[in-house]
């Protein structure tokens, strides 16, 4: 650890990153840490994650068994109540974590890997083929997102794969952006000079200065992306282009409940189970940009030199 | 200078427009169902002759190639079609719902505007201290709240628990809109001079508006506070306080004025934000916009209507960024050169 004294570099916001000389990029991560909000985040996505996993064990009662009465408010039998043909809801919330969480995770994968892979070309080959890919990327985030996916999803059929290759064809621009702009920022700093002056490879300089550098903020906006992930997989199920009705999916579920305000209960609970795991992503996704924040980290680089 | 930088941002702007077009026609053509049956209603789909004349008066019998360049003279005419649904031409169901939006995203754009650059500067001002804390958590829940359940709970606790505001439409049933000058019935009422009917437009408008503008409250109060700490951080602010300046004017004279210019290129983005709140929020508050629009005809698969709603927002998004680009370079005249 270094000393006060040793210039500990700051955050833009004032907030102190402790260095090591020996591992510059990992000691940067604990600072998500020492946030409260960032801890708040991982509780809440390790608590989904876990019920997710355990849903079977977990919630009380079967999510698709229509046993109950319609619309009984929420008691203790039924925490949060049941729905218009007699399931509990809270077991259908519970479900519901099995089929959001995996598939945010699918789709920001799939799209970190045609995003990245365009803007790392872009970014390596540079010219004409820079040129024409970024002009693709403007193209597609001229396109509003929802518009677009509902335009795909509709044509393709409602169904939770189409929804997610929808999301898909209007989210990996982003990617494609950052790692471009990332790629090329790299390029042009003088600490990937230095570090081959200092006798390092190219092999190395590329695990040791590239890797960290343009894989660090793009998994922290992939993190961010994951709780929009979420909000617009439930937003096309609301709009009842995803997910098909009986499966337990939390934005047709909020959707079979916009009709009936009175029993608040219906739409109150799933649409909370959304808000919170979109909440604990960007709780989360926000502690680590800081953290991981590209030019915080470029600062430091020059200062060393 | 600026006239040269005008002008290469507008041909930047017309080649993404050309490009937009070509997406949205390759999407027409690859789309399944035939073409000119799509654009046709049932009865006259089964008419081989009147197929055949929508075929030629599309170029659909014309290579591909020359049917893009019919395809966009009939844009330029204003043709985008005639809707399976609605069939009315598509431009004019475009030219019906789009004043709604327009209205609905133009006050959430202003108290977003006001409300997420207001309390973005005072984050700032009290960076790491528990009011920044506290709007933290205000930003990230604008944008990680799920539109469509929070329109929901404002309709149930404004609407249906407490009868502040009415739950859905543009007006009071039985109430006539004014003549149609803007579309937008809070200034068309006010046109007309009709005070009762601009009340029942505006308390028909606040709730949706208010609910459409969280998430690009989130948006703003995020990027102005750290607009306002990177400006902050310089070293003319600290000549400035160096110099025994008022904390006030610092603020005011020379950190808002630095601060506040690189949060209008995040409107841009904002705006395509609250693009996409309007189809759920439209939904909900029964608005009869392009949102509500977009929505029925997806879920009829109305193909011509889709495409034409794509490539008209897709235009109106352009051109906002366009506006944002043009005041970011008038204001900032270093980015002419860029």
């Amino acid at each position: 650890m270094t000393s006060p004294a040793a210039d500990p570099a700051l955050a833009p916001d004032g907030i102190p990153i402790r260095r090591s000389r020996w591992f510059p990029a990992r000691q940067r991560l604990p600072a998500a840490w020492r946030r409260p909000l960032a801890v708040v985040g991982i509780v809440i996505i390790l608590t989904w994650t876990i019920l997710a996993i355990l849903a079977p064990w977990v919630a009380p009662h079967d999510p698709l068994a229509q046993n109950f009465g319609r619309y009984l408010a929420p008691s203790a039998d039924h925490p949060f109540g049941t729905d218009v043909v007699g399931r509990d809801i809270l077991s259908r919330v519970i479900y519901g974590a099995r089929v959001s969480l995996p598939l945010a995770v699918l789709l920001v994968t799939l799209s970190v890997l045609v995003g990245a892979t365009v803007g790392a070309i872009a970014g390596y080959v540079g010219g004409v083929v820079d040129a024409a890919l970024m002009r693709i990327v403007d193209l597609f985030f001229a396109f509003p997102a929802i518009i677009l996916a509902m335009a795909v999803a509709a044509s393709l059929g409602p169904s939770l794969t189409n929804a997610v290759l929808a999301i898909v064809v209007v989210s990996w621009p982003a990617y494609a952006r950052v790692t471009r702009s990332l790629v090329l920022s790299l390029r042009e700093t003088n600490y990937l000079a230095a570090s081959r002056l200092l006798g390092d490879s190219s092999g190395k300089a590329l695990v040791k200065e590239v890797m960290p550098n343009v894989a660090g903020p793009v998994l922290v906006l992939a993190s961010l992306e994951l709780g929009n992930a979420v909000l617009l997989l439930s937003g096309l199920s609301f709009l009842g282009l995803g997910a098909v009705p009986p499966s337990a999916e939390w934005g047709s579920m909020v959707s079979s409940g916009a009709a009936v305000f009175y029993n608040y209960w219906v739409a109150l609970f799933p649409g909370l189970a959304i808000f919170s795991v979109v909440l604990g992503f960007n709780f989360l996704g926000d502690a680590m940009r800081d953290a991981l924040d590209p030019r915080s980290a470029r600062s430091v680089a020059t200062s060393e030199l | 200078m600026l006239f040269r930088f005008i002008l290469s941002r507008l041909g930047s702007a017309a080649i993404l427009a050309v490009g937009i077009i070509l997406v949205s026609f390759v999407l027409t053509a690859l789309l399944p169902g035939d073409a000119a049956t799509s654009r046709l209603g049932e009865r006259a789909a089964g008419n081989p002759e009147i197929v055949a004349a929508v075929r030629a008066r599309y170029g659909l019998d014309q290579p591909l190639y020359v049917q893009f360049f019919i395809y966009l003279g009939n844009l330029l005419r204003g043709d985008l079609g005639t809707s399976i649904r609605t069939q009315k031409p598509v431009l004019s169901d475009l030219a019906q719902f789009g004043p709604a939006s327009a209205e609905l995203a133009i006050v959430a754009t202003i108290v977003a505007v006001i409300v997420g650059v207001g309390l973005g500067i005072v984050a700032s001002l009290r960076a790491n201290g528990l009011v920044d804390q506290a709007l933290r958590v205000v930003s990230l829940g604008g944008v990680s709240i799920p539109i469509f359940w929070l329109a929901l709970i404002a309709v149930y606790v404004f609407s249906t628990l407490n009868r502040v505001f009415p739950s859905s439409g543009r007006l009071n049933p039985g109430q006539t809109p004014p003549s149609q000058v803007t579309g937008m019935y809070t200034l068309d009422s006010l046109l007309a001079g009709d005070l009762t009917l601009f009340a029942s437009a505006i308390s028909h408008l606040i709730l949706p508006a208010l609910v459409l503008s969280a998430p690009m409250i989130g948006l703003l109060l995020r990027f102005t506070r750290s607009s306002m700490l990177e400006v902050l951080g310089n070293e003319y602010v600290r000549a400035a306080e160096a110099k025994g300046l008022p904390r006030h004017t610092v603020i005011l004279r020379h950190v808002l004025r630095g601060a506040l210019v690189p949060v209008i290129t995040v409107l841009g983005t904002a705006f395509a934000s609250l693009l996409a709140g309007t189809v759920l929020v439209e939904q909900i508050f029964g608005w009869p916009g392009i949102g509500a629009y977009a929505f029925r005809s997806a879920s009829n698969l109305d193909l011509p209507a889709i495409v034409g709603v794509t490539l008209f927002v897709a235009i109106v998004y352009i051109t906002v960024n366009l506006i944002v680009d043009f005041l970011y370079g008038i204001i900032d005249p270093r980015i002419r050169r860029a």
